[in-house]
């Protein structure tokens, strides 16, 4: 099972790294949203993408958006984790095509059970 | 001399208690910083990390590092969450509430008591359930009583505001979305879901105040912290509450808690349920 951790943050990809890989998934990681466009357009097409907003090139709502553009890549898992906390943000991620919504800061513990809520059923509680 | 050290230890166990508070809104007074040391020693070992003055120093000087977040997530687990352990309430969603709802037709009528309600999320995620599932409870009488020994647990029960690190944890993004609105550096839940609860403090071990008749009743992770006679005591009490084709939920870890008299044992999906036998 492949998850792509999409971060402008080294340190964040490293976190969510350990925590998802901990988990049982492999990882890959990509800096932004086009460079997470272009591995997966190389052929690297996670099962699951946990996707910051705020980084450059292209953010994270504009990343689920290409993502939901593309009918090949309709069972990719999408969830967000961001400091964006307002409500309307929540909202508008969801309604853009996101599964899933974790705000920073959050605990090993709640990636992992928003995993199960999206029913990765290997994923150890 | 090891007093010395001990009050050195003291001063970064609270400096590592107000970094978590500030961190996850979680409160640890003074009292509960006896679990810093059973809890923070797994992450110690793995980070290589001697004692809790270097473990303080070391997360002042980085907040966002591996380790602060370990040690966060260290200090944060075993508190409640929404929709914890998630099977009971898959067992009310699909299966518990639809019954109750289709038998009471007549007196629209229903309670349910979460009797740890800690600071409400258990009852609160029932609450989503059942405007979820039920397209129309206008005219229902729904009770959703929660009680706790701590007075301060209730007050935030009763506020039903949740910070964002709460919000984070078991609770779906659309029920995020759809239930809550933000409220500064938390989230509120919907005043027609608050105005359904009700919050009272009880002790087990005292004389309980009065109570409706409930259709369920939680009693998660809590009997486990007393002897099998007070446990079967406590059983008897509930089940006096409790309407006669009621149901009792335990926690996932108390099937052995003892025989569960005067209840019939149930698997539904991957929960084990209790209905109160008529006799």
């Amino acid at each position: 099972m492949l998850a792509m951790v999409i971060d402008d943050s080294r340190a964040m990809r490293s976190i969510l790294r350990r925590i998802v890989g901990e988990l049982g998934f492999e990882v890959v990681e990509a800096a932004d949203g086009q460079q997470a466009l272009d591995l997966m357009d190389d052929g690297q097409v996670p099962q699951i993408a946990l996707i910051d907003w705020n980084m450059p090139v292209l953010d994270g709502l504009g990343f689920v958006t290409s993502v939901r553009s593309r009918q090949e890549w309709r069972d990719i898992t999408l969830m967000m984790v961001t400091t964006e906390s307002e409500h309307g943000q929540i909202v508008r991620a969801l309604a853009a095509g996101a599964h899933e919504y974790v705000i920073k800061p959050f605990t090993a513990d709640a990636i992992a059970e928003k995993l199960q809520l999206l029913g990765f059923a290997g994923v150890a509680s | 001399m090891s007093a010395a050290i001990d009050v050195r230890a003291d001063v970064h166990r609270e400096m590592i208690g107000r970094f978590v508070e500030s961190r996850s809104a979680i409160v640890l007074p003074a009292e509960k910083h006896y679990l810093f040391d059973a809890r923070l020693q797994p992450v110690m070992r793995e980070y290589g990390v001697s004692d809790l003055v270097e473990l303080a120093n070391q997360i002042s000087r980085d907040g966002s590092s591996p380790l602060a977040q370990a040690v966060i997530e260290a200090m944060t687990t075993n508190e409640t969450s929404f929709f914890r352990d998630i099977h009971p309430f898959d067992a009310l969603n699909e299966t518990l509430l639809p019954e109750l709802i289709r038998s009471r037709q007549q007196s629209k009528r229903l309670a349910i008591w979460s009797a740890a309600c800690s600071t409400g999320q258990e009852l609160y995620s029932i609450a989503m359930l059942l405007d979820s599932a039920v397209t129309n409870l206008s005219d229902w009488d729904i009770t959703l009583h929660g009680t706790d020994l701590s007075t301060e647990v209730l007050a935030r029960a009763r506020s039903a505001r949740y910070s964002a690190l709460e919000v984070n944890r078991g609770l779906r993004a659309q029920y995020l979305a759809k239930y809550f609105t933000r409220d500064g550096t938390h989230y509120l839940l919907a005043e027609h879901l608050r105005a359904w609860a009700t919050f009272d403090r009880l002790n087990f071990i005292e004389p309980w105040p009065g109570l409706p008749r409930f259709d369920i009743v939680l009693c998660r992770n809590v009997l486990i912290y007393f002897e099998l006679e007070v446990r079967q005591q406590i059983i008897r009490r509930i089940r006096d509450v409790l309407a006669p084709d009621g149901y009792l939920i335990l926690g996932s870890a108390e099937t052995s808690v003892g025989d569960v008299q005067g209840f019939t044992r149930l698997s539904v999906g991957r929960s084990t349920i209790y209905r109160k036998e008529a006799h």
